[in-house]
């Protein structure tokens, strides 16, 4: 399989710790209804290590790409946001990858607490340090995308090892720290029956999990790979039918009280 | 009279001794706080009825829009005898003419406009009727008789819009209520009352005054005569529910037949009707089945009203609107919700008839509205996009009454207390073309504006832009105000409205209501010529064509105070400028950001403007951003549009908001919950107005090219709903390219 860039193994650390005042991000969306519960303003930021193959924004994986915006104007929005988000919005950070930038997001995460406002991480679970555990202490809700059981399988779909996820995942359990977890279902690569059941096997027990979200793969971010000059592997894979959404549901439904098919 | 019936006394006050209903709205209203689960289905009898009107419907569509017009008879409240859709399951009667659909010649108002809306049908205005007006005046030859030079080029020239110099004004809601809580006998006596104060040393507006009220008197006296003819007596108070619902509507029905005014709206009448339906249930009379039947079959009634308009009305009021606004909800300056079971009926009736775009059902919005009224108004929006959204806290505080209705599209007016003056719009993109052509038209180089200095070549400087332009607005002020005081004053004289009149307080207190045209355009234009660099680009007469734009701006809708601060401003100081001029009987000036569906012709008679527009491209709708350039997403755009201050723009400040089912949330619970946040946020700001379209674009789609699968679809576009296949072709591609909001 063809990486189309490199890891970025480097930039990524200087992505945390250069600018500390501002995130790097690609994209704003004020009125956000899919990542976290409510009404949220959701901010993709710039910078991915995951390749994942049906990735929909592949305009956000370069750490060098997006602009930098300062933390105290995405407060600032936010507060002017706060009247929309309910009793249940708020902001979520998704990607990219929000953990690449885990020592900034902290200092936004607690700004957005200082001004009573609540606060999701949409995430690949990519890697845990301190600063992460100390990011997920003013998180109020992960989005935990565990994107294939099987390590194998994981680097075939996503181009890096799945340990790190399960990691934060354990961590998460450990602190209680509320989850929902997410499931692109992939026809062909991830809905094979031992994996999904293996899969919800791993999470069963954890009583962080709130939810389990099943979102089904389809060709939306295929233009953004064209627009880029990558090519796009999964061109034959359709979105998956009603037959296989239904079955990775039922199976799911055995082990968690919550599944939601999006 | 009833009086076999066992029907408890309404709880006394201020409205035994004075003509008040708001006040027995006050004494008797019963408010409801819970759920939707009470709500009936359609009867048996409404739904024959609504079938045979569905057929009537279909052949007026199949017959281009109309389905019969009366070239004989010059309508008024007597004008015609009784109509019926279905006699027998009829429970709430009465039509405009003899016939379902049939559209009637009001020429007052001109008649050359009725003239061509005839002939456009291929029929003749019958001779008779001709010659009457070769003797009697009529508005639209009065008002040209005192225009000067100067109003008529701003008229013809595209900068001011849509005048009602030529059609009746409209927008002036009657107290229909009054007729159903006091009879047309009491309305009278109080009328003669007021004509005996009128006394003392006499000036021209005491003579005037008594002229109206005998009008007035004359009015009451035929609508007397009009309810005879279906067999009812209104000379006396409605007692039961459906007593109540039929006088209100003969009311109505009186001043729709007399008078075609773009905007004829109905005030608030749903919790009134609910004291007479409470009342009547606590007797065990009527059923809840019945109750719904009564608000079904009124609300039929008044989704057929039709007014007589030629095809150029169609470019600024697309889609045969008719503006029948009832206004629901809101709350009492004491804290209690003015929402009863009758406002939930009314709702119900998109449910049991289907969607349509009449009555222009408008809620006001309050924070303090109860929760599960809330969640059923989120929920009917979805369902059937035909509901807007005003801001009830705002307007009761701002305005300061707590019983008025919507006039026309978004528009605050007190019932029964104050009237409003419609003022049509201006188009403020033309006016700064004037501003930097030196006062000179831009597509044909005709004066219009005196004084207007050369703008020096090169790129434009913002400091200079903005104070000729805000001198071209003062001017554009001056010569508004000139042409709304010919206009009111003649059709006071010419088209007095005697009907609505009647039912209102003697010698009111007016607003007369200015609007304006292309507020975003202007944001960006001048934010561009701040932030970026703007080159205008001149043709051999010195006019500019085009503009070159180098660098990136601000634009309005991204909730970024640097650009929606300039639309905030001028905005201000537009309102203030007209301000500053006499206004017939005393009018006080409001200013509406609205632009009803002429967004679109509005575009077409204007150039290349420096936010980068090109000649002839639409505007966007009232106060919307600009097509596409609200790229954060919806609630930046909401926070734009609410920065602009009500208090600036009382007649109302418009937004219309499309949104596609899946990004409002992936479930109806869902989506439900954060339109009703989305809402909270919106109004919490201090915004006034919301469209609310909840709609797929391939529908519409679907819709533009088999407009026969799609009789009820319907959409809101400015302050109202229309049903999209009755918009042109034009109108039905500017809604499909506007800005749906769609999150992924």
């Amino acid at each position: 399989m063809a990486l189309y860039f490199p890891l970025q193994d480097t930039e990524q650390d200087t992505l945390n710790t250069l600018h500390p005042n501002d995130l790097r991000i690609h994209s704003l969306e004020t009125f956000g209804t899919h990542d976290g519960p409510g009404v949220r303003m959701v901010i993709f930021v710039q910078g991915c290590q995951f390749r994942c193959l049906y990735c929909q924004n592949v305009d956000t994986l370069d750490v060098n790409g997006g602009t930098m915006v300062s933390i105290d104007e995405l407060v600032t929005r936010a507060i002017n946001q706060k009247d929309y988000f309910g009793h249940k919005g708020g902001v979520t950070v998704s990607g990219g990858e929000p953990l690449l930038q885990r020592s900034k997001l902290i200092t936004f995460f607690k700004k957005l607490h200082d001004n009573g406002i609540n606060t999701c991480l949409d995430s690949n679970g990519r890697l845990l340090d301190n600063d992460v555990k100390e990011l997920l202490h003013h998180t109020d809700l992960i989005l935990l995308d565990v994107k294939h059981i099987d390590d194998d399988w994981h680097h075939k779909l996503c181009g890096v090892s799945n340990k790190p996820t399960l990691k934060v995942a354990e961590y998460c359990e450990s602190v209680q720290q509320k989850m929902w977890l997410r499931y692109v279902l992939v026809p062909g690569w991830n809905d094979q029956p031992e994996f999904v059941e293996k899969w919800a096997r791993q999470f069963t027990g954890y009583k962080s999990v709130d939810r389990v979200e099943i979102l089904p793969y389809h060709q939306l971010g295929m233009h953004k790979w064209r627009m880029m000059g990558l090519p796009y592997q999964l061109t034959d894979v359709t979105t998956p039918s009603t037959e296989i959404k239904e079955r990775v549901l039922h199976t799911f439904q055995k082990y968690f009280a919550d599944v939601r098919l999006k | 009279m009833n009086t076999d019936l066992s029907l408890r006394e309404f709880k006394k006050g201020a409205w035994n001794k004075n003509i008040d209903p708001a006040d027995f709205v006050k004494n008797n209203i019963t408010p409801y706080e819970g759920g939707a689960t009470f709500l009936q289905g359609p009867s048996k009898k409404t739904l024959r009825v609504w079938s045979a009107a569905k057929v009537a419907l279909n052949e007026e569509r199949i017959n281009n829009g109309c389905r019969s017009i009366n070239t004989e008879v010059v309508s008024n409240i007597t004008a015609f005898g009784p109509g019926y859709i279905k006699k027998d399951d009829e429970v709430i009667v009465g039509l405009q003419t003899e016939l379902l659909l049939m559209r009637a010649m009001k020429p007052f108002g001109g008649i050359k406009l009725v003239q061509s809306a005839v002939e456009e049908r291929g029929l003749k205005v019958s001779e008779r009727v001709v010659d009457i007006f070769n003797y009697a005046r009529n508005h639209n030859q009065a008002v040209f008789d005192a225009y000067d030079s100067e109003i008529r080029a701003y008229r013809s020239n595209h900068v001011l819009t849509g005048l009602p110099d030529n059609y009746a004004r409209g927008r002036i809601i009657g107290d229909f209520r009054r007729m159903a809580l006091y009879g047309a006998n009491v309305l009278i006596e109080a009328k003669k009352f007021d004509y005996a104060n009128v006394s003392g040393e006499l000036t021209e507006h005491k003579v005037r005054l008594r002229e109206e009220l005998s009008l007035q008197i004359n009015a009451l006296k035929d609508m007397i005569v009009m309810a005879k003819g279906y067999g009812i007596d209104v000379t006396r108070p409605a007692e039961t529910a459906q007593e109540a619902i039929q006088w209100t509507y003969i009311g109505y029905l009186a001043a729709i037949k007399e008078q075609d005014g773009a905007a004829m709206s109905l005030g608030n009448v749903s919790s009134f009707f609910d004291i007479y339906i409470e009342r009547d249930l606590e007797a065990g009379i009527i059923t809840e089945e019945e109750a719904q039947e009564m608000i079904d079959q009124f609300v039929m009634k008044l989704r057929l009203v039709r007014h007589l308009r030629p095809a150029s009305y169609d470019e600024i009021f697309g889609g045969d609107p008719t503006w029948v606004t009832e206004s629901i909800g809101g709350q009492f300056h004491d804290g209690r919700t003015k929402v009863t079971k009758t406002s939930f009926r009314f709702l119900q009736t998109l449910y049991n008839l289907g969607p349509a775009p009449e009555p222009n059902l408008t809620v006001l919005w309050s924070n303090d509205l109860p929760e599960e009224f809330k969640s059923f108004c989120a929920q009917v929006s979805i369902d059937t996009s035909s509901l807007q959204y005003e801001n009830d806290d705002v307007m009761r505080c701002v305005r300061g009454s707590d019983d008025y209705g919507i006039a026309c599209c978004v528009s605050y007016q007190p019932i029964g207390k104050r009237i409003q003056h419609f003022g049509a719009r201006a188009n403020m993109p033309k006016t700064l073309l004037l501003a930097l052509n030196e006062g000179r038209e831009e597509e044909k180089g005709i004066q219009i504006i005196s004084g207007v200095p050369a703008i020096p070549e090169g790129a434009l400087s913002y400091d200079l832009v903005l104070q000729q332009f805000k001198f071209a607005l003062s001017e554009l002020a001056r010569v508004y105000a000139k042409s709304m005081f010919i206009i009111h004053y003649m059709h006071d004289k010419y088209y007095y409205e005697r009907a609505q009149m009647a039912l209102i307080d003697t010698d009111p207190g007016v607003d007369i209501a200015y609007g304006a045209a292309g507020i975003s355009i202007i944001a960006d234009s001048l934010s561009a010529i701040k932030y970026a660099k703007v080159t205008p680009v001149r043709n051999s007469k010195g006019l500019t064509v085009d503009f070159n734009i180098e660098g990136d701006f601000p634009k309005y809708g991204n909730d970024d105070d640097r650009v929606d601060n300039i639309a905030k401003e001028i905005t201000s100081f537009f309102i203030g400028e007209l301000r500053k001029h006499q206004t017939y009987k005393n009018a006080v000036p409001t200013l509406s950001l609205l632009t009803i569906t002429s967004n679109v012709m509005y575009g077409k008679n204007t150039g290349a403007t420096p936010d980068g527009r090109k000649a002839g491209e639409s505007f966007a709708p009232g106060a919307n951003p600009m097509h596409g350039r609200d790229c954060t997403g919806a609630i930046a755009s909401l926070n734009s549009v609410s920065k602009l201050s009500y208090e600036d723009a009382q007649d109302g400040i418009s937004n219309t908001f499309s949104m596609i089912p899946k990004s409002l949330g992936s479930t109806k619970e869902e989506q439900v919950e954060n339109l009703v946040a989305t809402l909270n946020g919106y109004f919490g700001h201090g915004a006034h107005h919301l469209n609310v379209n909840v709609l797929n674009r391939e529908t519409l789609m679907d819709a533009y090219n088999h407009p026969e699968q799609y009789p009820q679809l319907t959409i809101r576009v400015s302050g109202y709903a229309v049903n999209f296949v009755r918009l042109s072709k034009a109108h039905q591609l500017e809604v499909i390219a506007r800005t749906f909001h769609e999150s992924m």
